[in-house]
């Protein structure tokens, strides 16, 4: 927004390419085999697996934090080293990873993108203030930029964080969990920011187990587990199918021909979730069972009120 | 009265310990503040009693202290890593068993020669006999690290605070981890001279722990770290003349003291400011 269009545009096409990268620990733990695919941006691209399916690996591949024991990770058609030296990738980091009783503020953290710009004792110019000052007026946290950062409630640390990455000019952005612990309102703001930086040519890699969220901002989806299972534009990858073969027998079905939801209840049916087994009211506020079996009488009972089965 | 409270300073060995305590007291407590955001304070123990053998072995041979303590020092925290990175052990006990083994080993050098070693001045001390050499050695390793810490401060903080960013940003993490280690080993050899390895670990935590309860940002914390290592270790050293007891053990307790006040008193993390804030709350609800 900030950010001249013009100037984005004439940046260089931005694009990330794994080509069947391996990657084991020193036990000898394989966490990742023969893992490939390939976005280009502008994109906004979810990461979608259970906890230890290999997420947080692929991502410090991307970050050059793991060295492949095959394959290769390229970043703008670079390898990984050179794309880092040139400040291509930024980080925004799982709330559990911070210590967020550390003496630093907010200004502190957000000028840390700036580090790979500035000279060797890192002392901030001029530009790298102004630079900055835009990238935490565009999260909307100017206002809190002494805060020390455990000050802050968790939509607005996750901003600073976000803001951290915009000062460093990332044009590949990875985020690890972005919305847990984060207000609706936050939420929404995250995405639609992330919307602008893929006008502008970004790639968002966005590790999320927050299914829901995935169609509604993410045009390209990666499933995970172990390998890359699928890769490819939502509309085509992320299926019933797919999702079922990532998950294994992992996810919580709530099937309406199965549970308690009847005729009367019709299209008056509110789903509540926090990614957890989901809460179904039916028409008039009453609570669903996802299994009919054992809850006969309630069937039964709602049934003569409404007078249908 | 005056005349008793400066016959200290009429004393050349005083005057020597003193500065000399004042300067490594500065260095360490600068350095303490990133050892304890590290989260590295045991490691400082441990480098702290392995550099023994290395203090002992420098002796017989004629070399400069501070060469022998640094090799043992180093030796420790890569077998350390070793082990660590090796076997299935949690790392606190690794840093035990590491750091025991070259003290032990020091302890068993020193005395099969104890003719040409005092092992009370290298486990306890002896800032008020230190040699004009041993000066010049503190002098240079306190310089050097000054050096470094005033130009890479930022570098450091951000990898205690954030090393996957470092990493991102392209900055050499296992450089900055060994610098870092590098730092706490030479200042360990430092610190010797004055308080001795048991208590090194206090100059090298206390101070950081101290300024940490105090503020929530790092400058601050910098500059009261470093007040009070440098105020600590010059009343502790004047204070040591009358109480005519260990140096050391004096510049300790008075930043164990400072501590126990901070621990109180400080306005934001403090005991107390703790318990008001609790107060404020349960009226609060008692309110409502």
């Amino acid at each position: 927004m900030s950010e001249p269009a013009t100037v984005r545009s004439a940046a260089p096409e931005m694009s990330v390419r794994v080509e069947a990268v391996t990657v084991s620990y020193p036990n000898g733990n394989v966490a990742l085999r023969n893992a490939s695919f390939t976005l280009e941006g502008g994109s906004i691209c979810a990461l979608v697996g259970v906890n230890g399916s290999g997420k947080s690996t692929l991502f410090k591949a991307i970050m050059g934090l793991l060295k492949p024991a095959a394959g290769t990770v390229t970043i703008a058609g670079q390898p990984v080293k050179a794309a880092l030296k040139q400040n291509l990738v930024a980080y925004v980091p799982q709330a559990e990873e911070v210590d967020w009783s550390f003496p630093v503020s907010v200004w502190d953290v957000v000028l840390m993108g700036r580090y790979g710009y500035m000279n060797f004792m890192r002392t901030p110019r001029a530009e790298d203030r102004r630079i900055a000052e835009e990238s935490l007026a565009r999260v909307g946290m100017l206002e809190y930029r002494e805060r020390q950062i455990g000050e802050l409630s968790g939509g607005q640390r996750k901003r600073v964080f976000l803001a951290r990455a915009l000062a460093q000019r990332g044009r590949v952005i990875l985020l690890d969990e972005p919305f847990t612990g984060v207000d609706v309102n936050t939420e929404t703001a995250i995405i639609a920011l992330l919307r602008e930086l893929r006008a502008e040519g970004h790639i968002m890699l966005v590790s999320t187990h927050n299914l829901g969220s995935v169609p509604e901002f993410c045009d390209h989806v990666v499933l995970i587990n172990r390998t890359v299972l699928a890769a490819g534009l939502t509309s085509e990858v992320f299926t019933e199918e797919n999702l079922l073969r990532t998950f294994g027998g992992v996810l919580r079905h709530f099937r309406f021909d199965e549970s308690t939801v009847q005729k009367h209840d019709g299209r008056a049916v509110t789903l509540l979730t926090d990614d957890e087994r989901p809460l179904v009211f039916g028409k008039g506020g009453h609570v669903e069972y996802s299994k009919r079996a054992g809850h006969e009488d309630v069937v039964k009972k709602r049934a003569e009120g409404e007078e249908d089965v | 009265m005056i005349e008793t409270l400066l016959t200290p300073l009429h004393y050349d060995y005083m005057l020597k310990a003193i500065g000399v305590s004042a300067v490594i007291g500065g260095v360490c407590a600068f350095l303490s503040c990133f050892i304890t955001l590290k989260g590295w304070s045991l490691m400082g123990d441990a480098l702290s009693h392995s550099v023994v053998p290395g203090v002992a072995v420098a002796y017989y041979a004629g070399w400069p202290f501070a060469a022998g303590a640094f090799v043992t020092g180093l030796l420790a925290a890569v077998g350390m890593g070793f082990v660590k990175t090796k076997t299935r052990l949690r790392e606190d006990a690794v840093i035990g068993v590491v750091f025991t083994a070259f003290f032990a080993l020091g302890l068993l050098l020193i005395s099969l020669y104890p003719s040409q070693v005092d092992l009370r001045s290298i486990v306890f001390g002896n800032i008020l006999g230190i040699s004009n050499s041993d000066i010049v050695q503190v002098l240079i390793i306190s310089g050097v690290t000054l050096l470094v810490l005033g130009f890479k401060w930022r570098d450091l903080l951000l990898f205690c605070f954030d090393p996957n960013q470092a990493r991102a940003l392209g900055l050499n993490t296992t450089a900055l981890h060994f610098t870092l280690l590098t730092l706490l080993s030479a200042t360990a050899v430092a610190a010797l001279q004055t308080v001795g390895a048991c208590l090194v670990v206090a100059m090298l935590v206390t101070p950081g722990a101290t300024a940490y309860l105090l503020t929530d940002r790092f400058g601050k914390m910098i500059g009261i770290a470093t007040a009070m290592g440098v105020g600590t270790s010059i009343v502790g050293a004047y204070a040591s003349y009358f109480f005519d007891g260990s140096t050391g053990g004096c510049i300790v307790t008075l930043q164990s003291l400072l501590f126990v006040a901070a621990l109180i008193w400080a306005p934001k993390h403090g005991l107390l400011a703790q318990r008001a804030r609790r107060r404020i709350a349960g009226g609060a609800e008692a309110v409502l």
